[in-house]
Formats: C-alpha cells, sequence, structure tokens
C-alpha cells in the first residue's frame, strides 16, 4: 500500500491523519505520514521522524497546518529542515436542536462548510431523515440530555432552534457549559429577553449569557429558512475570525485575516 | 487534499502521472490557506486551487514540469517576490507553493 493509499483511506474514513513533507533540500519531498498510534514513510533520520511526528499530532489535537524548521535528526532549535505539516483533523461538528424547516436549510449549509450535521429533536414524527435529508444524523431524544453526553469542543457549533422555552433554557444551560465555538439561539428580540431572566434566575453569569448569539445570524434581513441558514453560517464564521460582518466595500482592513506566520 | 481526492484517485485509476501543489505558507492576505492544493494529470487536467486564480497559470506549469522531471520545487509568487511580479496575487498578498510527483 503507498502512501497516498493510506492518506486516502483515512481521508475517505475521517479518521485523523497528518501528512509531513520535507520542502526544501536535496531530500525535499520525502514524506512521513502520522496516525494517532502509527507512522509511515521516512522523512531522512529516525529522531527526525520521532520529532516530526509529535509535532504532527500537536496539530492535529487543534485542527491546524503549518510549517516547522527542525535539524537534520530532529533536533528543536534547528533550522536545517524545513517540514510542511498538513493536518486533517476530523470533520467539525455542528448539533442543530430541533427538526423544523430552519433545520433542514440548516442542515444542507452545514454540510455544505464541511461540519458533520446532527439533528436532534424530542418528537419522532418531526426527527426523520426524510424532513431532513442532508443531516448525518437525526436523532430522537431530549436536547439537553443530548447535548450532556456529545462530543464538544472549540470547533463545535451548537444552532438552538427548539424555539420552545421548556427545551431552550434546560438546553442552553448544558451548552454554556462546553467550549462550543458557537452557541446561537433562534427567537426574537422579546423571546431572547425572557430566557435571559430565567437563565439568570437559575444562576447562568452574565459573562456566560454573552456567549449566546441571540437573535441568532447576522443583520442580512434574511426572511426564508434558506436565508436564515445563510445569516446563521455567515455569523459562525464571522465570530470564528473575531469580525464584525458588515460589507468588504465599506471598510478599509485587510480581506483576510493574517494566518500562519511566512516561512522561517 | 480532500476536495481534489476523489479526482486524483480517478486519475492514478487510469494510469496517469499525477503532480500536486500544495500551498505551505502564506504572508499577509493570501485566498487559499497552507494546505490548499491544485492538482494537474499527465494529460494536463486540473482540480483544485492554490489561490483565487491569480497564480494557477504559472503552478500548472510547474506541475507539468514536475510530472515530466520528477524534480519537486518550491515556489512563491507575490508582490514581495520580484521574479513573480508578473503573475502576482492580486490581493497583494505572498504564497509560497510546493510542487512535486505524485510518486509516493
Amino acid at each position: 500500500m503507498t502512501l497516498f493509499e493510506r492518506l486516502a483511506e483515512a481521508l475517505h474514513a475521517d479518521r485523523p491523519v497528518a501528512l509531513v513533507t520535507r520542502i526544501d533540500g536535496p531530500q525535499a519531498g520525502a514524506k512521513l505520514l502520522v496516525f494517532d498510534d502509527d507512522v509511515y514513510g521516512d522523512l531522512g533520520t529516525p529522531l527526525l521522524n520521532v520529532a516530526a511526528a509529535g509535532e504532527a499530532r500537536a496539530l492535529l489535537a487543534v485542527g491546524e497546518t503549518a510549517t516547522r524548521t527542525f535539524g537534520e535528526d530532529g533536533e528543536p532549535v534547528g533550522v536545517e529542515v524545513r517540514l510542511f505539516i498538513a493536518a486533517y483533523a476530523p470533520k467539525p461538528v455542528m448539533y442543530v436542536f430541533g427538526a423544523i424547516d430552519f433545520s433542514r436549510a440548516m442542515a444542507r449549509i452545514g454540510k455544505y462548510l464541511g461540519y458533520h450535521v446532527t439533528v436532534v429533536d424530542a418528537r419522532p414524527v418531526f426527527a426523520t431523515k426524510q424532513r431532513i435529508p442532508d443531516a448525518d444524523e437525526v436523532v430522537v431524544a431530549w436536547p439537553d440530555e443530548f447535548l450532556e453526553k456529545a462530543p464538544v469542543d472549540a470547533r463545535t457549533a451548537l444552532i438552538v432552534l427548539t424555539h420552545d422555552v421548556k427545551f431552550d433554557i434546560p438546553l442552553l444551560r448544558v451548552a454554556l457549559r462546553t467550549e462550543a465555538g458557537y452557541i446561537g439561539a433562534m427567537g426574537s428580540r422579546r423571546t431572547h429577553a425572557n430566557r435571559i431572566e430565567e437563565l439568570r434566575a437559575a444562576g447562568v453569569a452574565d459573562a456566560d449569557l454573552a456567549r449566546i448569539s441571540a437573535p441568532i445570524g447576522l443583520d442580512i434581513g434574511a426572511r426564508t429558512p434558506e436565508e436564515t441558514a445563510i445569516s446563521i453560517a455567515a455569523e459562525i464564521i464571522a465570530l470564528r475570525e473575531q469580525r464584525r460582518g458588515g460589507r468588504l466595500s465599506e471598510g478599509t482592513f485587510p480581506v483576510h485575516n493574517a494566518r500562519t506566520p511566512a516561512l522561517p | 487534499m480532500i476536495d481534489v481526492l476523489d479526482t486524483i484517485e480517478r486519475w492514478r485509476g487510469e494510469g496517469q502521472r499525477v503532480a500536486v501543489a500544495t500551498v505551505v505558507g502564506v504572508e499577509n492576505s493570501a485566498p487559499r490557506d497552507p494546505g490548499a492544493v491544485l492538482a494537474v494529470s499527465e494529460r494536463g487536467a486540473v482540480a483544485g486551487s492554490v489561490s483565487g486564480g491569480c497564480v494557477e497559470s504559472a503552478v500548472y506549469e510547474e506541475a507539468q514540469d514536475a510530472i515530466a522531471t520528477g524534480r519537486p520545487r518550491l515556489v512563491s509568487y507575490g508582490i514581495s517576490d520580484a521574479d513573480a511580479i508578473s503573475v502576482g496575487l492580486t490581493c497583494g498578498g505572498t504564497i509560497h507553493v510546493f510542487v512535486e510527483r505524485l510518486d509516493w
């Protein structure tokens, strides 16, 4: 099995893998394929392979792709070897709570953006794959009980479309205990004011309440489920990049945020 | 890589040699992040991208040369690179692209 075949197999299976490549010098193109528990290939020396695998696993943990320099034998202070480490972390997860028309559009755009999308609703009649065909999973469960056990990390998006205080409040209390990068809740300003009141009464701190994006989405005047899904998706991206939204044509700041530093 | 994976597998299945060009570094404002891949087949088909279209034709030439010679290379494009000014990125950034024949 070639390195490429192993890489392709892992990518198809959404299994975490990093591909390390020497990008200059006589050994440019040398490769190491790094899994959690295994490596394949050779960058030049055994010690360099060990050092590169360690760095690749650290980058995999945060889903980051970067260039690193090492010495010939993997010395961290060395500069002889330049490595490009492409980390292929599993897809980020989006949980959509409430199986309504908006959820169908949300599941669709979530998939489009590369999320693994799970839709959760306590009502078996509504939580069906027929109604939400684009979701990876449709689960019949109480939203708060589901989220208590679901894996959540900083890349996770939680979209609360349940729109009903009896679901919203317990769910948001659980959501605010996670490190989810995005927590959005649908509802009018008045609905959200009521939610805030109830959550405060339940002892949730103001700093935590500020993590909830509500009313949900960027201000683009969205009306239909599809337009609303786009407005929510745009808000998820803007928050991740710490941008305010708005028109680029009306600003003077750089179009893209600075990413990885320049090659050393 | 993921967006061009199926295409690369198909080309290889047809017995074609393939080159991949990968963004390995960006400076300032660049349209694609490190890890973005443009793949070129022996017959000259293209999949994916490394920029917003500004340097694709130059990278394409490098990729075809890599397929022919097997020689990998690291190339840079952007307004700060005087040699590459003719294919500078419209957005003003600089990108570094590693081009190699996929024989691994």
